[in-house]
């Protein structure tokens, strides 16, 4: 008997194997939470796309919810996401500002010109300084940003209709209240 | 219509795999001559109509179909010839075909040359390959159709991954893939000779040129794909260890364990049940492999669509290939037997040691590649593993490893003397402890590490070559005629030696490039210089250029030594449009003693450049020594003993059979 159970060992050990990589499949291993999460947004100034000289400050946005999506012209990932962004817009009812991410101004107005324009403003970040700070490692990304300045949301790649609906709309009718 | 006739000729392919997965074997069961002729004609039209698909779907590539869906997944009209070919294995269905044909490849070789096996064993070997092939064609048919039609067809394609773009794409994967899918036919014969309770040195014999070959692919192919990472990747690395190189590695340890385990069978008719179990380990970590890589359950470089549906049905289909041969070997090898006995000092322990010590290694490989998924699905939150834990636990395990395999081959079988190996490896130890010294004293830093590895590199190197010199000794006395003692040494010998050499060879490449790699991270406008050591490195300046499907920013680096020019380098940084993305082609001027490695990293203002310029001394060992031990097994491989034996037997059995006639 204990001699048979030896042999079984094998076929023990890889259905245990099997038990992990069964869960493993409704797991995302792309899904790494962002450590800013629950943390202040970190302050930046920023030349905003379009007007000359002007700069922005992520200090102006106190008080207010907003959505800062991470893109560029030369992202393919990017022009998925477009869509549901122009969407977004029209509802008038979340505030989507741009981080144009190492690109040049004319070719992101090339594209806002031609695809139209979802953000409120966006700010232009040519070296990606202000992308190392929030941790951007894949474009597009998007952050939702609570009235305290506090990061209450990370999306790495693009917002799907999925995720605006189950994820970030509740979010922002509870940060509203 | 071609893709049509694609996608029909793959069902037929599925339809034939199921007769020949499935009657064969009932008439072995049953004794029907009818039921088990239908195995050969089977496998064949199997394969046939695999080929006949693939070359379907490639001619889809060839005439640039856009409307088959997959082709405009992954190719483009402005994609040249090579690349659209290579193309069809670029994505997720492509590859699962290519695995498939492979399969179909190696069937078919069974049924032309494994023709001197008994009848109800080569039966029953051709029948569980066809139901290994059975799973992947239903999962291909399915789950993942490369036929499929795109309605209306796109105008072009959204192109090939221009990381894939290059010559490695056309030879890297069907290469490794030979491998992996080789190993098949080691399964089948375990399973085969589980079924027929034929566990003897017979079947090692049978089975060693089979598992020989395969590991020979799989050598070749993971020396490929690291070569391909090492110049494409733009930072010198050539080894990683990612998820997906970790599934192409565990694999070949154990494939590497089995070749070693397998001669102990064949010549003493011990480790059946180990050999057995090594047989199913290879080939199911070769599975393993393309369901980490398919199901996307890992974060990695070669993360193909991740599908949730797909993993499920690998992994149905894991649980029952691998379940099913691991219930079998459950069930049949308690009356396998032990084999003859042996000595605690001999060779059998030697290999003993060596099998224990290349498991061991490839479980902490597996434990390293899995252990992410175990702690996220365990809650514990996500953590990834990398190479401080593999460098670390992989040298550990492998050290002792490669010391023994110095003594290994210069044990006798059953029992030997220690003193004795240890005279004759005298001269082998000094050489290895004064070349451990004076090397990394030569080259300008002493350090544990590299000190370590030297000696390993050359004690292996010194170890095989007093082995040769010990073989020619001994047979003097009845063949004094050098040439003629030389030409009588069998070549699996000469093979085990070159492939010991092999490893050698790749242990010293491995220590130096790891010891002394130097790396230089700059900004240089045009015309500025770069000193490394004695090098100089004059940028003169980047230009555009364009290419087929690209455009490109090619710098040009002068590189001199003590005024003398001794290279120009021209890396570039090329924008394919199609894909909206960036890549950095390295140039190298690759040498005996070392490489020089230039790469672009951004461009700044006024014509300057981000540059990184690396020094990487001996890294073309490391694939030197894979090619030679890919050589060796090729040599083993043309040894005229496994010829001569398997004719003898097929005398016998006919023999036998015309007895029975009579």
């Amino acid at each position: 008997m204990i001699r048979l159970v030896k042999f079984l060992i094998p076929l023990i050990l890889f259905f245990i194997a099997v038990v992990f990589l069964f869960k493993g499949l409704y797991l995302d291993p792309h899904e790494v939470p962002s450590p800013l999460v629950g943390k202040p947004a970190p302050a930046f100034t920023a030349p905003i796309l379009g007007k000359a000289g002007k700069t922005f400050s992520s200090e102006d946005m106190k008080g207010q919810v907003w959505l800062l999506n991470v893109w560029a012209s030369w992202c393919g990932a990017c022009k998925d996401e477009h869509p549901v962004l122009m969407e977004m817009a029209k509802t008038n009812k979340i505030a989507t500002y741009g981080l144009d991410y190492k690109d040049t101004d004319a070719d992101a107005q090339a594209v806002l010109a031609a695809e139209g324009n979802p953000y409120k403003a966006t700010f232009t970040d040519v070296e990606g300084k202000i992308g190392i700070d929030y941790g951007v490692y894949g474009v597009p990304e998007t952050y939702v940003i609570d009235k305290a300045g506090v990061i209450r949301y990370k999306q790495i790649g693009p917002i799907t209709d999925e995720i605006l609906f189950t994820k970030i709309v509740p979010l922002l009718k509870e940060l509203e209240k | 219509m071609i893709p049509e006739i694609g996608q029909f000729a793959l069902i037929l392919a599925f339809c034939f795999a199921i007769v020949q997965g499935t009657l064969p074997l009932i008439g072995v069961w049953k004794n029907q001559t009818g039921l088990y002729n239908l195995a050969v004609p089977a496998a064949r039209a199997q394969f046939v109509f695999i080929i006949i698909s693939f070359i379907c779907l490639d001619y889809a590539f060839y005439a640039n179909d856009f409307s088959v869906l997959y082709v405009a997944s992954n190719s483009n009209s402005h994609l040249p010839l090579a690349f659209r070919l290579a193309a069809l294995w670029g994505g997720h269905e492509g590859s699962m075909l290519l695995w498939v044909t492979i399969l179909g490849v190696w069937t078919m070789a069974v049924t032309l040359f494994a023709k001197t096996l008994p009848d109800s064993f080569r039966i029953r070997l051709i029948s569980v390959m066809g139901m290994v092939s059975i799973g992947f064609l239903a999962f291909i048919i399915f789950t993942s159709n490369p036929f499929e039609r795109l309605i209306p067809a796109a105008l072009d394609g959204r192109d090939l991954n221009p990381l894939l773009q290059d010559p490695g794409m056309v030879f890297h994967p069907p290469v490794l893939y030979m491998g992996y899918v080789g190993f098949s036919v080691a399964f089948a014969f375990a399973i085969a000779a589980l079924l027929d309770g034929r566990l003897d040195n017979a079947w090692a014999r049978w089975t060693r040129p089979w598992t020989t070959a395969a590991w020979v692919f799989l050598t070749l192919g993971i020396a490929f794909g690291s070569k391909w990472a090492y110049y494409e990747l733009g930072w010198g690395g050539w080894w990683f260890w990612d998820a997906v190189e970790n599934a192409s590695f565990m694999p070949w340890l154990v494939g590497t364990a089995l070749m070693h385990s397998l001669a102990v069978t064949e010549k003493r008719d011990a480790f059946k049940v180990w050999t057995v179990l090594l047989s199913i380990s290879a080939f199911s970590l070769s599975l393993l492999g393309t369901f980490l890589v398919r199901s996307g359950v890992l974060t990695s470089v070669h993360a193909f669509a991740t599908d949730p549906g797909r993993g499920l049905f690998i992994l149905l289909y894991l649980v029952i290939v691998i379940g099913g041969a691991l219930l079998l070997f459950a069930l049949r090898a308690p009356t396998v037997g032990l084999g003859e006995k042996f000595d605690v000092v001999s060779r059998e322990s030697m290999l003993l040691a060596n099998n224990v010590v290349l498991v061991a290694a490839a479980g902490s490989v597996l434990l390293g590649t899995l252990y992410p998924l175990l702690m996220d699905s365990l809650g514990a939150g996500k953590i990834s593993v990398g190479p401080p834990y593999f460098d670390a636990v992989f040298v550990a395990i492998m050290a002792p490893g490669l010391f023994l395999m110095g003594l290994g081959p210069l044990a006798r079988w059953k029992k030997t003397s220690l003193p004795e190996i240890g005279t004759r490896l005298r001269v082998a130890a000094v050489i290895s402890v004064l070349t451990a010294l004076l090397v990394p004293f030569a080259m300008g830093k002493i350090t544990l590490m590299s000190a370590v590895g030297v000696f390993m590199g050359i004690w292996v190197v010194s170890t095989t070559l007093i082995l040769l010199i010990n073989r020619i000794k001994s047979r003097q006395v009845t063949t004094p005629n050098l040439l003629e003692n030389i030409k009588g040494i069998p070549l699996a010998f000469y093979g085990m030696l070159l492939a010991h050499f092999g490893i050698g060879v790749f242990i010293l490449g491995v220590t130096l490039v790891k010891g002394y790699e130097s790396e230089q991270d700059l900004r240089m406008e045009v015309n500025d210089v770069a000193k490394v050591g004695a090098l100089s490195f004059k940028f003169e300046g980047a230009k555009e250029i364009a290419g087929p499907n690209y455009t490109s920013s090619q710098g040009k680096f002068v590189v001199t030594s003590n005024t003398k020019e001794i290279a120009i380098l021209h890396p570039e940084k090329r924008f394919y449009p199609v894909q909206g993305s960036v890549m950095t082609e390295a140039d190298i001027e690759a040498g005996v003693f070392k490489d020089m490695y230039v790469s672009l990293g951004e461009p700044l203002e006024n014509g300057a450049w981000s540059v990184r310029i690396y020094i990487k001394p001996f890294v073309q060992w490391i694939w030197a020594g894979c090619i030679l031990m890919a050589l060796g097994g090729i040599l083993a491989l043309m040894d005229r003993r496994y010829r001569i034996a398997n004719k003898r037997l097929t005398k016998e059995t006919q023999d036998v059979q015309e007895a029975f006639d009579a």
